[in-house]
């Protein structure tokens, strides 16, 4: 199934080339197409674009009523308090370089641990080859409040508890069943045959991999590199029961603990929530070719 | 020269060393070993994380065990399961689960089907409305909680403002009873309504073309198209979608604790909420396992039927 946008782009004219069926009032039911998408397109987009203005507003426009959707004065104050606290960094900024190192890290393992895996479910006759995949899945869908139940005793029995190195391991366990399902649909797609012709000229199989099969992978492994970075990347539930100190605490739980106080900046809010989705949305249009595979844990592909 | 010809029958690999039989032994063998090798270090992960702490939890889920009082757990057997099978509270928070799960999902499954619909009838700007309207679904779930809180505020939220504006009354979204778990749903449709469209639209593209062309020639209407070429063809995707969603809906948690924590009242606990709410604030560590457990087995009935279609849709 063509399943990527650009595919979507490119397909061109649908059924253009058969108006003479088309009996009456094809002209205004197109134009009122339009007008139903834009309207829908204004609705989806509208508290994006209001938390743009926000990040931006002076904080009197900020509590404006009634709201100010144009005449106010920009500011980027906000995204100052963001980075800078009063003598030096804010604890908002620490907790985003948490989320570099841990989402970074636990993205590098994860790939580590499910690339080689992904292609020895490919390439080799597995015993219960469809049981263990479907198996590695459905750890992947459980849901997290309760895992975290046990997994929370089981960091403080290893003193685990408040540490990167216990968000890292969590959020490894996470991503490997993307990344095997992910990447095994990449693998499927490069031919075996490489690789016996590898074989037969007499390299093992092991270089085969190496020096065939996974220069060939790169890209698809790019691609669910960076899914697996925004899942640690925008995980809440473990951040928030796992960890508790400044220097810990990734960047959700810290933007979350912004409006525990009696009196919010929203302004602030609104600033760090631009900052921390600004990456994501880059990284994702990276790799909008496979948003259907990404989005359904590798699941679905064409 | 005799004697040599038993020699070779009884021992060929040794004879023959550089023909095809010896390497091919070996590499046989030593496939074996490079798929444990590759397979068991991500697998023993999984065990640790994942397979483990189910069990613990297993285990904690047949004890008075507390987090807080430690001291040993004494066997209480089935009365855990018992206990939160037969509660009241507990009942009403399923039942505030699947008020929320079937709204949200029947509510994105329609808007997803009817945006991916729209968008596939356009021949121009497919790309960049796609990309728009994806945006929403890469927000983190604290970002899109935040954000709606903020604009849903009473006081000095916009959407009062605007309703304001057009003369209508304020509307305290997140502070009564009914509106709560109302606005719940809709900023969980307004994150993944993206999701549905977005496999609606792999679905509808795919459709091939000649089937309209088909169709057209016998002057078919448009709604009988629809219903008996598009939908038909999209279905089985969008079903895995439908499932999918529904599965990460049962699981919701980062939505509420930011958005209501699961007030006012209890109108917006979900399961999932109150999981939280029995182990980390009540430290009733057994009870709260017993409750995870039950909600693991309903994940894993969703999962299994989601796993079923979705084997389906691949052997097809």
């Amino acid at each position: 199934m063509g399943v990527s946008v650009d595919e979507a782009v490119s397909t061109g004219p649908v059924r253009d080339h058969t108006p003479p069926t088309r009996r009456f009032g094809g002209r205004g039911r197109s134009v009122l197409e339009i007008a139903l998408l834009t309207v829908l397109a204004v609705v989806m987009l509208f508290p994006v674009l209001w938390m743009i203005e926000t990040s931006i507003k002076e904080n009197r426009d900020v509590y404006a009523i009634p709201a100010k959707f144009f005449d106010f004065t920009v500011t980027l104050d906000h995204f100052k308090d963001v980075f800078v606290a009063s003598g030096g960094r804010s604890a908002l900024s620490v907790s985003f370089l948490n989320s570099v190192v841990v989402a970074g890290v636990s993205t590098a393992l994860a790939t580590v641990l499910g690339v080689p895996a992904a292609w020895a479910y490919s390439r080799f006759a597995v015993k219960a080859k469809k049981d263990q995949l479907f198996f590695i899945l459905s750890t992947r869908f459980m849901p997290p409040v309760v895992v975290v139940i046990p997994i929370f005793l089981m960091y403080r029995q290893f003193g685990l508890i408040d540490t990167k190195l216990g968000l890292i391991l969590i959020y490894t366990a996470f991503n490997v069943p993307f990344t095997i399902w992910m990447m095994k649909g990449f693998v499927d797609e490069v031919p075996a045959e490489y690789e016996d012709a590898a074989m037969l000229d007499g390299y093992t199989r092991l270089q085969a991999f190496w020096r065939f099969t996974l220069p060939l992978l790169l890209p698809g492994i790019a691609a669910t590199a960076v899914f697996a970075l925004i899942f640690s990347w925008n995980e809440f539930v473990f951040a928030i029961f796992l960890t508790s100190s400044d220097d810990v605490r990734t960047a959700p739980p810290a933007i979350a603990g912004l409006i525990g106080g009696t009196t919010v900046d929203w302004g602030l809010v609104a600033a760090a929530s631009v900052v921390f989705a600004l990456p994501v949305l880059v990284f994702a249009y990276l790799v909008r070719k496979h948003l259907v595979a990404g989005v359904t844990l590798g699941a679905v592909r064409r | 020269m005799s004697d040599s010809v038993p020699l070779t029958t009884d021992h060929p690999g040794q004879v023959a060393s550089a023909t095809p039989p010896a390497p091919g032994r070996s590499r046989r063998l030593s496939d074996r070993g490079l798929s444990v090798a590759f397979i068991s270090p991500a697998l023993l992960l999984l065990l640790a994380m994942s397979v483990f702490p189910l069990l613990w939890a297993l285990y904690l889920s047949f004890t008075d065990y507390s987090a807080t009082r430690g001291g040993s757990a004494h066997f209480v057997w089935f009365e855990n399961y018992t206990a939160i099978l037969t509660s009241a509270q507990v009942h009403l928070r399923a039942l505030t689960t699947l008020i929320y799960v079937v709204g949200a999902v029947a509510l994105q499954t329609v808007l997803g089907f009817a945006i991916a619909y729209l968008i596939s009838r356009r021949t121009h700007g497919r790309g960049l409305l796609t990309t728009l309207f994806l945006v929403p679904m890469m927000l983190s779930q604290v970002v899109v909680g935040l954000f709606w809180k903020f604009m849903l505020d009473a006081q000095f939220g916009v959407i009062n403002s605007m309703l304001g504006s057009l003369g209508l009354g304020q509307v305290e979204w997140l502070t009564r009873q009914r509106t709560a778990l109302i606005s719940l749903i809709v900023v969980d449709t307004w994150q993944w309504t993206p999701f549905i469209m977005l496999i609606a639209l792999a679905g509808l593209t795919a459709v091939p073309k000649y089937l309209y062309e088909a169709a057209s020639i016998d002057r078919a209407s448009e709604w009988f198209r629809f219903r008996t070429i598009t939908l038909p063809l999209v279905w089985p995707l969008l079903l895995i979608a439908v499932l999918f969603r529904a599965i990460e809906a049962f699981r919701l948690f980062d939505l509420v604790y930011i958005l209501t924590s699961g007030g006012p009242g209890v109108s917006t606990e979900t399961l999932s909420f109150h999981v939280y709410k029995v182990a980390f604030l009540g430290f009733n560590t057994g009870t709260a396992s017993a409750y995870g457990i039950l909600m693991v087995l309903v994940v894993i009935v969703l999962t299994q039927l989601y796993l079923r279609y979705l084997n389906k849709l691949k052997e097809d």
